[in-house]
């Protein structure tokens, strides 16, 4: 993964576009019916944990937890040495430390939330001052949350500013950028949004925070996705979608597998280019691959819970 | 004590492209009624038909384009022209026809025409839907005027049974080519003067006199002629016309019961338009 | 990673009962044709063959329409509301067995099973549901005017789309209490016969449906027949103008739902996504087995590039093969005699010197298949632009201004659909005004809908099916 380099504002011109609701929700929709069987579905479901980003974003978050999902995280089935780690843990930054800690060498990357998450409504130096402390403190990537008041006011210039501005307090972190789609409330803004946010630098995309209702949703994935795929036309830039939010079961992960190997192809199926945010889809993708493997519907205490 | 001023006879002509021209052909034929000689009409020919077909083609899109409002009141203003020159139709018609109560005749024609007058901006509401479809799409269906008609009048009731036919096919928006009936065309072509002094736009009407064995076939099977009423074709001609009108898939037309907006929507497309509703 | 090729999801046919042999549907019974001559209907995906058909002659024809008059006094006569009744048992009887009639219909007519699924078959029996609440309402479908049966209605359908082209046959007919005699077309009639078993579990009176079998002569003696007040085709420009041309001066009542060669428009602020995927929905829905199908794309010179781009991409992800895989999305080719058509017609824009895309896919060593395609660099002159090719082939045109689209949408003999692609309202609308199209598809393309009326403009024929306007083609108005 190559480390972003901001296009410029005049590329989100440059591609522009519009979204017809109705048809984004109807292909969604379409994707919907794949049916995944089989050696295809084994081989999402490993994939949906090789891209997840486990999650813990609560007040109560303490050391001791973070060491017990990291561990869940590096092994989410002790048992069987074939399920691979996931892609990251993803935390509040006051936590990297001891994740850096606990993950060490494992493979599974430190993602930290910052510039003043989920709100982003603390002042630009702040959030941008926590973002450093996180880089500093061990984390490999960045989550944050851009203004969506500045772009619903019509202020593109200003979410471009503070994505440019995140991006250079990154360093060599990767950064990932949520538009909290539900807060921007039509297609054409999500759009918007994200062309905004990959030509100011993002290495990803992020639909939702997770903490509000209106969280990922399949056509907000097909939207986002398509922006990607026209903005990695326009600037051979390969920007990564990170899903989060409502995410906790093995099919909804494989819907949204499905729409982005169709959108975007199979380079996309990888956790550089994939992501999926979430707190407890783990388990119930264990319990997919052994249902699958079986034949047999499984149980949901023989599943670590961390 | 003076003599009797002679009479200045009318020449009837073809009544094409808003104008009153004779035949290309220069051919004629004798009309008569049951008092004997009435006039020499024109005896149109296969390439006046072509010509009125281009006129009325012509004058189609505009004919269309106009708002129903303003083409109602064009309608109107036939009404009113042949109201006020309903004397003439009435010696029109009796002339022709022999008839005694021809005045009844030329009264149900001026009405006829009110009423469709008054139909062309009711009919996409009355006629027209808004489909309630299973899914998040605003759909409509409404007609509109199908392009280019012909009409081949009925031979009887000379004046009304042609305004029966026009009336609704004019209210729709189309464009017409009429043959006229063959023994008493004379009352159609009076009507063509109502038209040129209505605002009528020229070509919207054409009217053609003469044989109908040598006329209806090419209008029936000219391709750039979308709709055929066949309400004057007898039972021995139908078939040949009918088949003539399979060229191009015409809609072919024959007059239901009375006045009504079917006879209307008999020479209109309905046209469905769907579009999604999404924020 | 491995190519994450999606595992087989074949849908199960063990729901379906396909007989050796059938019979035909006359006065409520199965019986053996007195030709006695039988045809075999195959699976198009497969080339196996399913069942011996009746191939019914003038014999048949003449019970057939003798059953139909005989029950057309009566099912004129019974009380609307039990008519209405009738017609929603049999909506109902469909829905119940909607994933036996998509299977077979897939079986049998190569579509994949997720449109027969999710498309025809609940589409069929929607199209049952909204006439059953017309069939008591009449009066108020037609103001000031009583809307009367015309009697026996003979009724000829394609093999495009079955079982939906027979409910949109049969429903308005019955719901307007005339009685049917149906013939579906010669490579597809099982749905057909297994909806004549569905007439029958309705308790539907003897004689109101009749459903014979066969190929075009059968058809041409049906519709001849002097018995028939009223005849209702569905299928090719030049077969309809040969009914037509037979019927004239018979007094018969006609309505025909022909070919098109849609122009699907695509202007520059288009939502571009979208677009495409009404541009691919247009064509290869159905293998573009679709009379309606936007088989002439027009794209602003503007975008031409970036949209046939974006077309080409999105061909490489639809999946070609067994139709009644669940994640196929294009089938087979309903015959040898439609693929060697679309074969033929696809050389010709070859040697026209347009220029050939077709999507990477392997086809099935058994049974009928054409890959998707796309002719670019084509112009209104070339034959792939005039002719119905009837098959998953796109031809790309451009044009500059909007006066231009609409030229060249409707510089055609056809009329029956057409596709708007555009973010501006107002053009939308000055375009629906100026398209020669019986159905215009704004940013959408393709869709159907029993409550929506759908017929063509010029040569795609006349008379409407769906909606209240659905109706006029199946009454006497007095």
């Amino acid at each position: 993964m190559t480390r972003a380099v901001s296009e410029g504002p005049g590329i989100v011109e440059r591609i522009g576009g519009s979204v017809d609701a109705v048809g984004v929700e109807q292909r969604a929709a379409a994707l919907g019916t794949r049916s995944i069987k089989k050696e295809a579905k084994l081989l999402g479901l490993d994939l949906a944990i090789r891209c997840c980003d486990l999650t813990t974003l609560e007040g109560a978050d303490s050391p001791g937890k973070i060491a017990q999902l990291a561990s869940k995280a590096i092994r989410p089935a002790p048992t069987d040495p074939s399920i691979p780690h996931v892609a990251a843990l993803c935390i509040y930054p006051r936590l990297v430390a001891p994740a850096v800690a606990a993950l060490g060498d494992s493979g599974v990357a430190v993602a930290s939330v910052a510039g003043g998450f989920p709100s982003g409504q603390a002042p630009l130096d702040h959030r941008l001052a926590e973002i450093e402390a996180a880089v500093s403190d061990g984390a490999g990537e960045i989550d944050i949350v851009i203004s969506r008041g500045a772009l619903l006011a019509g202020d593109q210039d200003a979410v471009y500013e503070e994505v440019s501005r995140a991006r250079e307090a990154c360093g060599s972190a990767h950064l990932k950028v949520i538009l909290e789609t539900g807060e921007l409330a039509s297609y054409d803004r999500i759009r918007c949004a994200s062309l905004v946010a990959m030509a100011a630098g993002a290495d990803f995309i992020k639909t939702s925070t997770g903490k509000i209702s209106l969280a990922s949703t399949h056509p907000t994935a097909v939207v986002m996705a398509e922006a990607i795929r026209d903005f990695a036309e326009a600037t051979s830039r390969a920007v990564g979608l990170k899903v989060a939010g409502g995410i906790k079961t093995a099919k909804e992960a494989l819907r949204y597998l499905v729409i982005v190997n169709e959108t975007l192809g199979e380079e996309w199926l990888d956790p550089d280019r994939f992501r999926i945010g979430a707190s407890s889809v783990l388990n119930d993708i264990l319990m997919q691959i052994d249902k699958q493997r079986s034949g047999v519907y499984s149980d949901p205490d023989r599943y670590t819970k961390d | 004590m003076a003599a009797e001023r002679l009479a200045v006879n009318k020449t009837y002509k073809l009544y094409l492209n808003g104008g009153f021209p004779r035949s290309e052909s220069g051919r004629s034929y004798e009309i008569t009624g049951p008092d004997g000689f009435l006039a020499n009409a024109v005896r149109a020919s296969r390439k006046d038909v072509r010509d009125a077909v281009t006129a009325a083609r012509a004058a189609s899109s505009k004919w269309a384009g106009l708002t129903a409002y303003n083409r109602g009141q064009i309608l109107y203003r036939v009404a009113e022209m042949m109201e006020a020159r309903s004397a003439e139709l009435v010696d029109e018609v009796s002339r022709a026809e022999g008839i005694e109560e021809a005045g009844r005749q030329v009264d149900e024609a001026i009405d006829s025409w009110v009423w469709y007058a008054g139909w062309t901006d009711k009919i996409a509401q009355v006629m027209g839907s808004l489909n309630p479809v299973a899914g998040p799409y605003f759909n409509l269906t409404a007609p509109e005027p199908i392009g280019v008609a012909g009409i081949i009048a009925p031979g009887e009731s000379s004046l009304a049974g042609v305004v029966a036919r026009l009336a609704p096919a004019l209210c729709a928006g189309n464009a017409v080519v009429v043959l006229a009936s063959e023994s008493h065309p004379l009352p159609a072509i009076a009507l063509s003067e109502c038209f040129a002094t209505a605002d009528v736009p020229p070509g919207v009407a054409n009217v053609l006199t003469g044989h109908r064995d040598e006329l209806a076939p090419v209008l029936a099977a000219h391709l750039d002629v979308d709709a055929l009423d066949v309400t004057g074709v007898g039972e021995d001609k139908l078939g040949e016309i009918e088949e003539a009108a399979a060229g191009n898939v015409k809609r072919v037309i024959r007059a239901g019961p009375g006045r009504s907006p079917y006879e209307v929507t008999a020479f209109m497309e309905m046209k469905t338009v769907w579009h999604p509703k999404g924020a | 990673m491995p190519r994450w090729d999606y595992a087989p999801a074949p849908e199960a046919t063990d729901i379906v009962t396909v007989k050796d042999t059938y019979g035909l549907f006359i006065g409520g019974e199965e019986v053996e044709p007195l030709s006695g001559d039988y045809f075999k209907t195959i699976n198009p995906a497969t080339e196996e063959v399913l069942a011996a058909i009746p191939e019914a002659g003038l014999e048949d024809i003449e019970a057939a329409v003798a059953a139909a008059r005989k029950a057309a006094g009566t099912w004129a006569a019974i009380a609307p509301a039990d008519r209405a009744k009738y017609l929603f048992r049999i909506a109902r009887a469909m829905q119940e067995r909607q994933r036996e009639l998509a299977v077979l219909e897939t079986m049998n007519g190569g579509k994949p099973i997720k449109e027969s699924r999710d498309i025809d078959v609940p589409l069929a029996g929607a199209h049952f549901f909204y006439y059953a609440g017309w069939a008591d309402k009449l009066e108020f479908a037609f103001p000031g005017r009583n809307a009367e049966p015309l009697g026996v209605c003979a009724q000829v359908i394609p093999w495009n789309f079955p079982l939906l082209m027979l409910a949109w046959k049969i429903a308005p007919a019955l719901a307007t209490g005339n009685t049917v005699v149906l013939k579906p077309a010669e490579t597809t009639p099982l749905t057909a016969l297994l909806f004549a078993q569905i007439c029958h579990q309705a308790g539907l009176p003897a004689g109101v449906v009749n459903i014979v079998t066969g190929a075009g002569e059968t058809g041409a003696a049906l519709v001849n027949h002097p018995g028939v007040d009223k005849v209702a085709f569905t299928g090719s420009t030049e077969v309809g103008k040969q009914i037509q041309r037979s019927l004239a001066g018979s007094g018969k009542h006609l309505s025909l739902e022909l070919g098109g060669k849609a122009a699907n428009i695509v202007f520059a602020d288009a939502p571009l996504d979208q677009a495409v995927e009404g541009i691919v929905n247009g064509i290869f829905f159905n293998q573009g087995h679709v009379c309606c199908a936007g088989s002439r794309l027009l794209l602003q010179e503007s975008i031409a590039t970036r949209v046939v781009s974006k077309l080409k991409r999105r061909l490489s992800t639809l999946r070609l093969g067994d139709p009644l895989d669940k994640n196929t999305d294009i089938g087979a080719i309903n015959s040898r005699a439609q693929l060697d058509k679309i074969k033929e017609l696809v050389g010709v824009g070859v040697d026209e010197g347009a220029e050939l895309y077709q999507a990477p896919c392997e086809l099935p060593e058994h049974g009928f298949w054409f890959p998707p395609t796309v002719f670019t660099g084509v112009s209104q002159s070339h034959r792939i632009a005039q002719e119905e090719i009837f098959g998953p082939v796109l031809s790309v045109l451009t044009f500059r201004t909007e006066d231009e689209a609409v030229e060249k949408a409707n510089n055609t003999p056809y009329g029956l659909s057409a596709g708007v692609w555009t973010d501006k309202g107002s053009r939308i609308l000055w375009m629906a005004d100026r398209l020669k199209a019986g159905v215009v598809w704004a940013n959408t393309f393709n869709r159907f809908d029993p409550a929506s009326p759908f017929g063509g403009f010029k040569e795609s024929g006349f008379g409407r099916e769906g909606g209240r306007h659905g109706l006029e083609p199946y009454v006497r108005l007095t």
